[in-house]
């Protein structure tokens, strides 16, 4: 605090100096706040701040650290959940019906007690709201109509959520641990629902808080939001009500900022305490830096190319197979992605209940030949790849074109800007896409539901799965993965993932390339700084400065 | 314009009102139709870049469903024309509509996000306009001398360097090593809880509330940006002087006042820049136009919360409403700018004087 003051009065003296005599006299290195973290962080992707409607990757990691879950993953075990605001749960007899005990005497951030009508209230609006995550509730045979019976105070501190299946415990659980299970301040909430009329699209007479809460708030976790100001700052405060160990910090900051070499450079000069989107030449640099370090975590995000099936070509097993061979991992591994993603060929991410850790294919130009002329293109074709302009996609899409080249496949790369290759993709209308999965929730299913299923191939499908999205029909595969979702026993449930998982690297167009590992610079003086498995358990409260 | 006015004159009174009158309105008929022609283009091209924009609501992850009922709710199913229609009723009752990127209103946003752009062209202006005038001059006067290689030289970097790249190199140096200038944004972390901005020119504000530190802090931070936009409209401003003066000091009436034996000083600074000052409104003001545009790539090194960066970034999200909003304003600002000039140019030329 002392020191605060004095760099305030040193720049009411500065300001007065001179210009020229001040410019001169080269102001002391910058310092943030003692008790406040300053990040430097992309957060354009951030449109609402409410739980029942974010599903963004800057969003929910404020939401992780700013609102409590009935359960929370587990970080000394990722395939585990671990209780949050419950202190413990009984799953019925069927598997239906599961029971959560609240702890004792916890509140809100604004001061109202934590009750099981909020918990419930939170469930209610996610899927009456019915927004982008609600799908992770709603895969529980929940709707606007039965949601109010299916997941319901019992009393006070009782909690119950009923299923329409007997699922494995533990997908039911990853999905409850997602940030759309986030428990709101029910009282606050309401307090602030708009009335709207009654439409087809949403049959309800309020909005149940959502347009206040894209930029309020109403959590419970170790930070409470202060403000979010898009595209310039996301801002949280320690919330003194949380039931937990409290943040060592008074405030956490994420100042909007694109660039890597700027981000680099502001933490350098102790303008950021830690910059959170470097490539991986200004995260070498800072690996240099004897005031600074770095940290990294694998991340949920496969990146893969995939090949649309439509296309007769792309559809031989010959040439899926193939394109297996024509990606030369090891090169990519050792300069493009370093430091910043490993070769994982299998499409669940390390960490999840059944990962499989396997990599069997390499550059093998010389097989790639014999697969084409057995599929009869001896001498090789032409197909186009859509490409987002940017690191790594673009250097990737050419590592990928010279590769094929070698085997006589001719790849013409279409640049676009992310949402426009996103657009043609969703509307099947690509040869050859190259981009990233990350998951929906912690959980297996999420990546073999959108790999390895495809229940209508029809161009008017209603479960747009990537497997949809590249015209792969596989009745067989995605019965397999239905049946996973059914198998109670955790250690059986992991095996027929694994077996899955073999099924789409040995035949699926999909050749899945790395696992991203996210990365951070941070500053020497930090303690305590942590990157987690998941985007929304990047939590910052046990961070302090020396 | 003179001519109908001339006549006005000796047709009396009542004609002079008319003609003031038939003045503006025409000035308004080309606003709305320049107004329109804007927006219908904006509109349409914004509807045939192959981006769906339930995407930008929705992100990449909502299930088919979901984005299907968005779509409903935008209006985007309706037959463009009437999407269009829809759109014109709401903006001429003033609802420019919402932005989907930052869930504000449109119009809420322009006010937060052109302060900083305004501020930045001024601040640019200034250092290009003070420092490009007289470098322009010297150069004509000493025309094939060192000082008009060196504007030769100083114009061509300004014209072929990209910004971007400058950009960065200046904050390299003199943020990184030499520390003499603040980044990132436009204010140090620390102030963001002492500081309530007001008209949201930070240094106007930080001056007017007697909070010096705020205003030095401000100060650090423009500095670096403005003077790289200075940079590169004093390397236009000074060219365009240069020739300017050229053609003035050729002028008979330069060659009347030499025979007077007036110093060369006066010739130069009094009389040919005088001259030479009228065309040089309009470059002027139409590189300060350029800038308020908002220099999305400047904006973009210097995480600066302009409206460059902001119409940009909605752009590539298919938020068709900012896009909509930040180009009514953007030509608004064209509009307004040429009126200024022309008023600048009647102060300025005795000739076209409104008498």
């Amino acid at each position: 605090m002392k020191m605060e003051q004095f760099a305030f009065k040193s720049r009411v003296w500065l300001a007065g100096a001179a210009l020229a005599a001040a410019l001169a006299a080269s102001p002391a290195f910058a310092v943030t706040p003692a008790d406040t973290l300053v990040e430097g962080f992309a957060i354009d992707d951030i449109i609402s701040m409410d739980p029942a409607e974010a599903f963004e990757l800057s969003t929910a990691e404020v939401t992780g650290n700013t609102y409590d879950l009935l359960v929370r993953l587990d970080l000394n075990d990722t395939s585990k959940v671990k209780g949050d605001l419950a202190e413990s749960w009984t799953v019925s007899d069927d598997g239906l019906t599961y029971t959560f005990k609240l702890k004792p005497g916890l509140k809100f951030a604004s001061g109202n007690p934590i009750t099981a009508a909020d918990v419930a209230y939170s469930f209610e609006r996610a899927v009456k709201l019915d927004l982008s995550p609600a799908f992770i509730i709603d895969q529980f045979g929940i709707n606007g109509d039965n949601v109010t019976e299916k997941a319901k105070a019992i009393d006070d501190t009782t909690f119950q959520f009923t299923v329409d299946k007997s699922y494995a415990p533990s997908f039911v659980l990853n999905c409850l641990s997602s940030t759309v299970g986030s428990v709101v301040d029910s009282k606050l909430v309401k307090e602030h629902a708009k009335a709207v009329t009654p439409s087809d699209d949403h049959k309800w007479d309020n909005d149940f808080g959502n347009a206040w809460l894209k930029t309020g708030y109403a959590g419970s976790g170790p930070f409470k939001l202060r403000e979010w100001r898009a595209n310039e700052a996301v801002v949280m405060e320690r919330n003194d009500n949380y039931w937990g160990d409290k943040p060592k910090l008074a405030r956490v900051i994420y100042r909007h900022m694109k660039e890597s070499s700027a981000q680099r450079l502001a933490l350098q000069n102790g303008d950021i305490d830690v910059a959170r989107n470097l490539e991986p030449n200004d995260l070498n640099a800072i690996a240099g830096d004897s005031n600074l370090t770095t940290t990294s975590a694998p991340k949920g995000t496969v990146w893969y190319i995939s090949l649309n099936q439509k296309n007769e070509t792309l559809a031989k097993p010959e040439v899926r197979q193939a394109f297996k061979y024509l990606i030369d991992y090891d090169a990519l591994g050792s300069t493009l992605l370093k430091g910043i993603g490993e070769i994982h060929q299998t499409f669940l991410p390390k960490g999840d209940l059944g990962e499989l850790d396997e990599n069997p294919y390499k550059l093998d130009v010389a097989k790639a030949k014999e697969l084409l002329e057995k599929a009869g293109l001896k001498d090789g074709f032409k197909v186009t790849m859509d490409v987002r302009v940017g690191q790594p996609t673009t250097g990737m899409a050419e590592s990928i074109q010279q590769t094929a080249a070698q085997a006589g496949v001719k790849i013409e790369i279409i640049p676009g800007d992310g949402k426009q290759t996103l657009t043609k993709y969703r509307a099947r209308n690509h040869d050859i896409y190259i981009g990233q999965w990350g998951q929906d929730y912690f959980d297996p299913n999420s990546n073999a539901q959108t790999f390895a299923s495809n229940p209508d191939n029809s161009d008017d499908g209603k479960v747009a799965t990537l497997a949809w999205r590249n015209a792969w029909d596989i009745p067989d595969l995605t019965k397999q993965t239905e049946a996973a979702l059914l198998e109670k026993d955790s250690a059986k449930r992991a095996d027929m993932y694994k077996e899955l998982q073999q099924k789409v690297l040995d035949t699926s167009p999909f050749a899945i390339i790395y696992q991203q590992i996210e990365v951070a610079g941070i500053s020497s003086k930090l303690q305590g700084f942590k990157l987690g498995p998941s985007f929304d358990t990047n939590f910052v409260s046990e961070v302090s400065k020396e | 314009m003179s001519a109908v006015e001339q006549q006005a004159e000796t047709r009396g009174g009542n004609r002079r009102a008319l003609a003031v009158a038939s003045g503006i309105g025409r000035f308004l008929v080309i606003a709305a139709t320049t107004y329109l022609g804007l927006l219908a283009v904006t509109f349409f091209i914004g509807r045939v870049i192959p981006i769906d924009p339930v995407l930008a609501v929705l992100g990449d992850r909502a299930p088919a469903s979901v984005v299907e009922r968005t779509r409903r709710e935008m209006g985007l199913d309706l037959p463009l024309i009437q999407q269009f229609w829809l759109y014109l009723k709401a903006a001429l009752n003033g609802d420019f509509g919402t932005s989907v990127l930052t869930t504000h209103p449109v119009m809420d946003d322009i006010r937060r996000v052109f302060p900083a752009t305004i501020e930045l062209a001024t601040v640019g202006t200034l250092i290009g306009t003070v420092l490009g005038v007289p470098l322009g001059v010297l150069a004509a006067v000493k025309r094939g001398s060192f000082i008009d290689q060196l504007v030769r030289v100083v114009g061509l970097i300004g014209y072929s360097v990209p910004i971007f790249w400058l950009g960065l190199l200046a904050l390299v140096l003199f943020y990184a090593r030499l520390n003499w200038v603040a980044f990132p944004g436009r204010l140090d972390i620390v102030y963001q809880y002492t500081f309530t901005p007001i008209t949201g020119f930070y240094l106007i504000d930080s001056a007017w509330q007697g909070q010096w530190d705020v205003f030095w802090d401000a100060f650090r931070h423009i500095i670096l940006p403005a003077s790289l936009l200075g940079y590169f409209s004093l390397a236009y401003i000074s060219r365009m002087t240069r020739s300017f003066m050229l053609n003035e000091l050729t002028q008979e009436y330069i060659v009347a006042a030499r025979a007077k034996g007036l110093s060369e000083r006066r010739i130069i600074w009094g009389h040919a820049l005088r001259n030479a000052a009228v065309p040089m409104v309009t470059v002027i003001a139409l590189s300060y136009a350029g800038l308020l545009e908002g220099s999305v790539l400047t904006e973009t090194v210097f995480s600066w919360p302009g409206i460059g960066l902001y119409i940009t970034d909605s752009l590539q999200n298919a938020d068709m409403n900012a896009v909509l909003g930040g180009t009514i304003v953007i030509g608004s600002v064209f509009i307004g700018i040429n009126l200024l000039s022309d008023l600048l140019y009647k102060l300025l030329d005795p000739r076209t004087k409104v008498r």
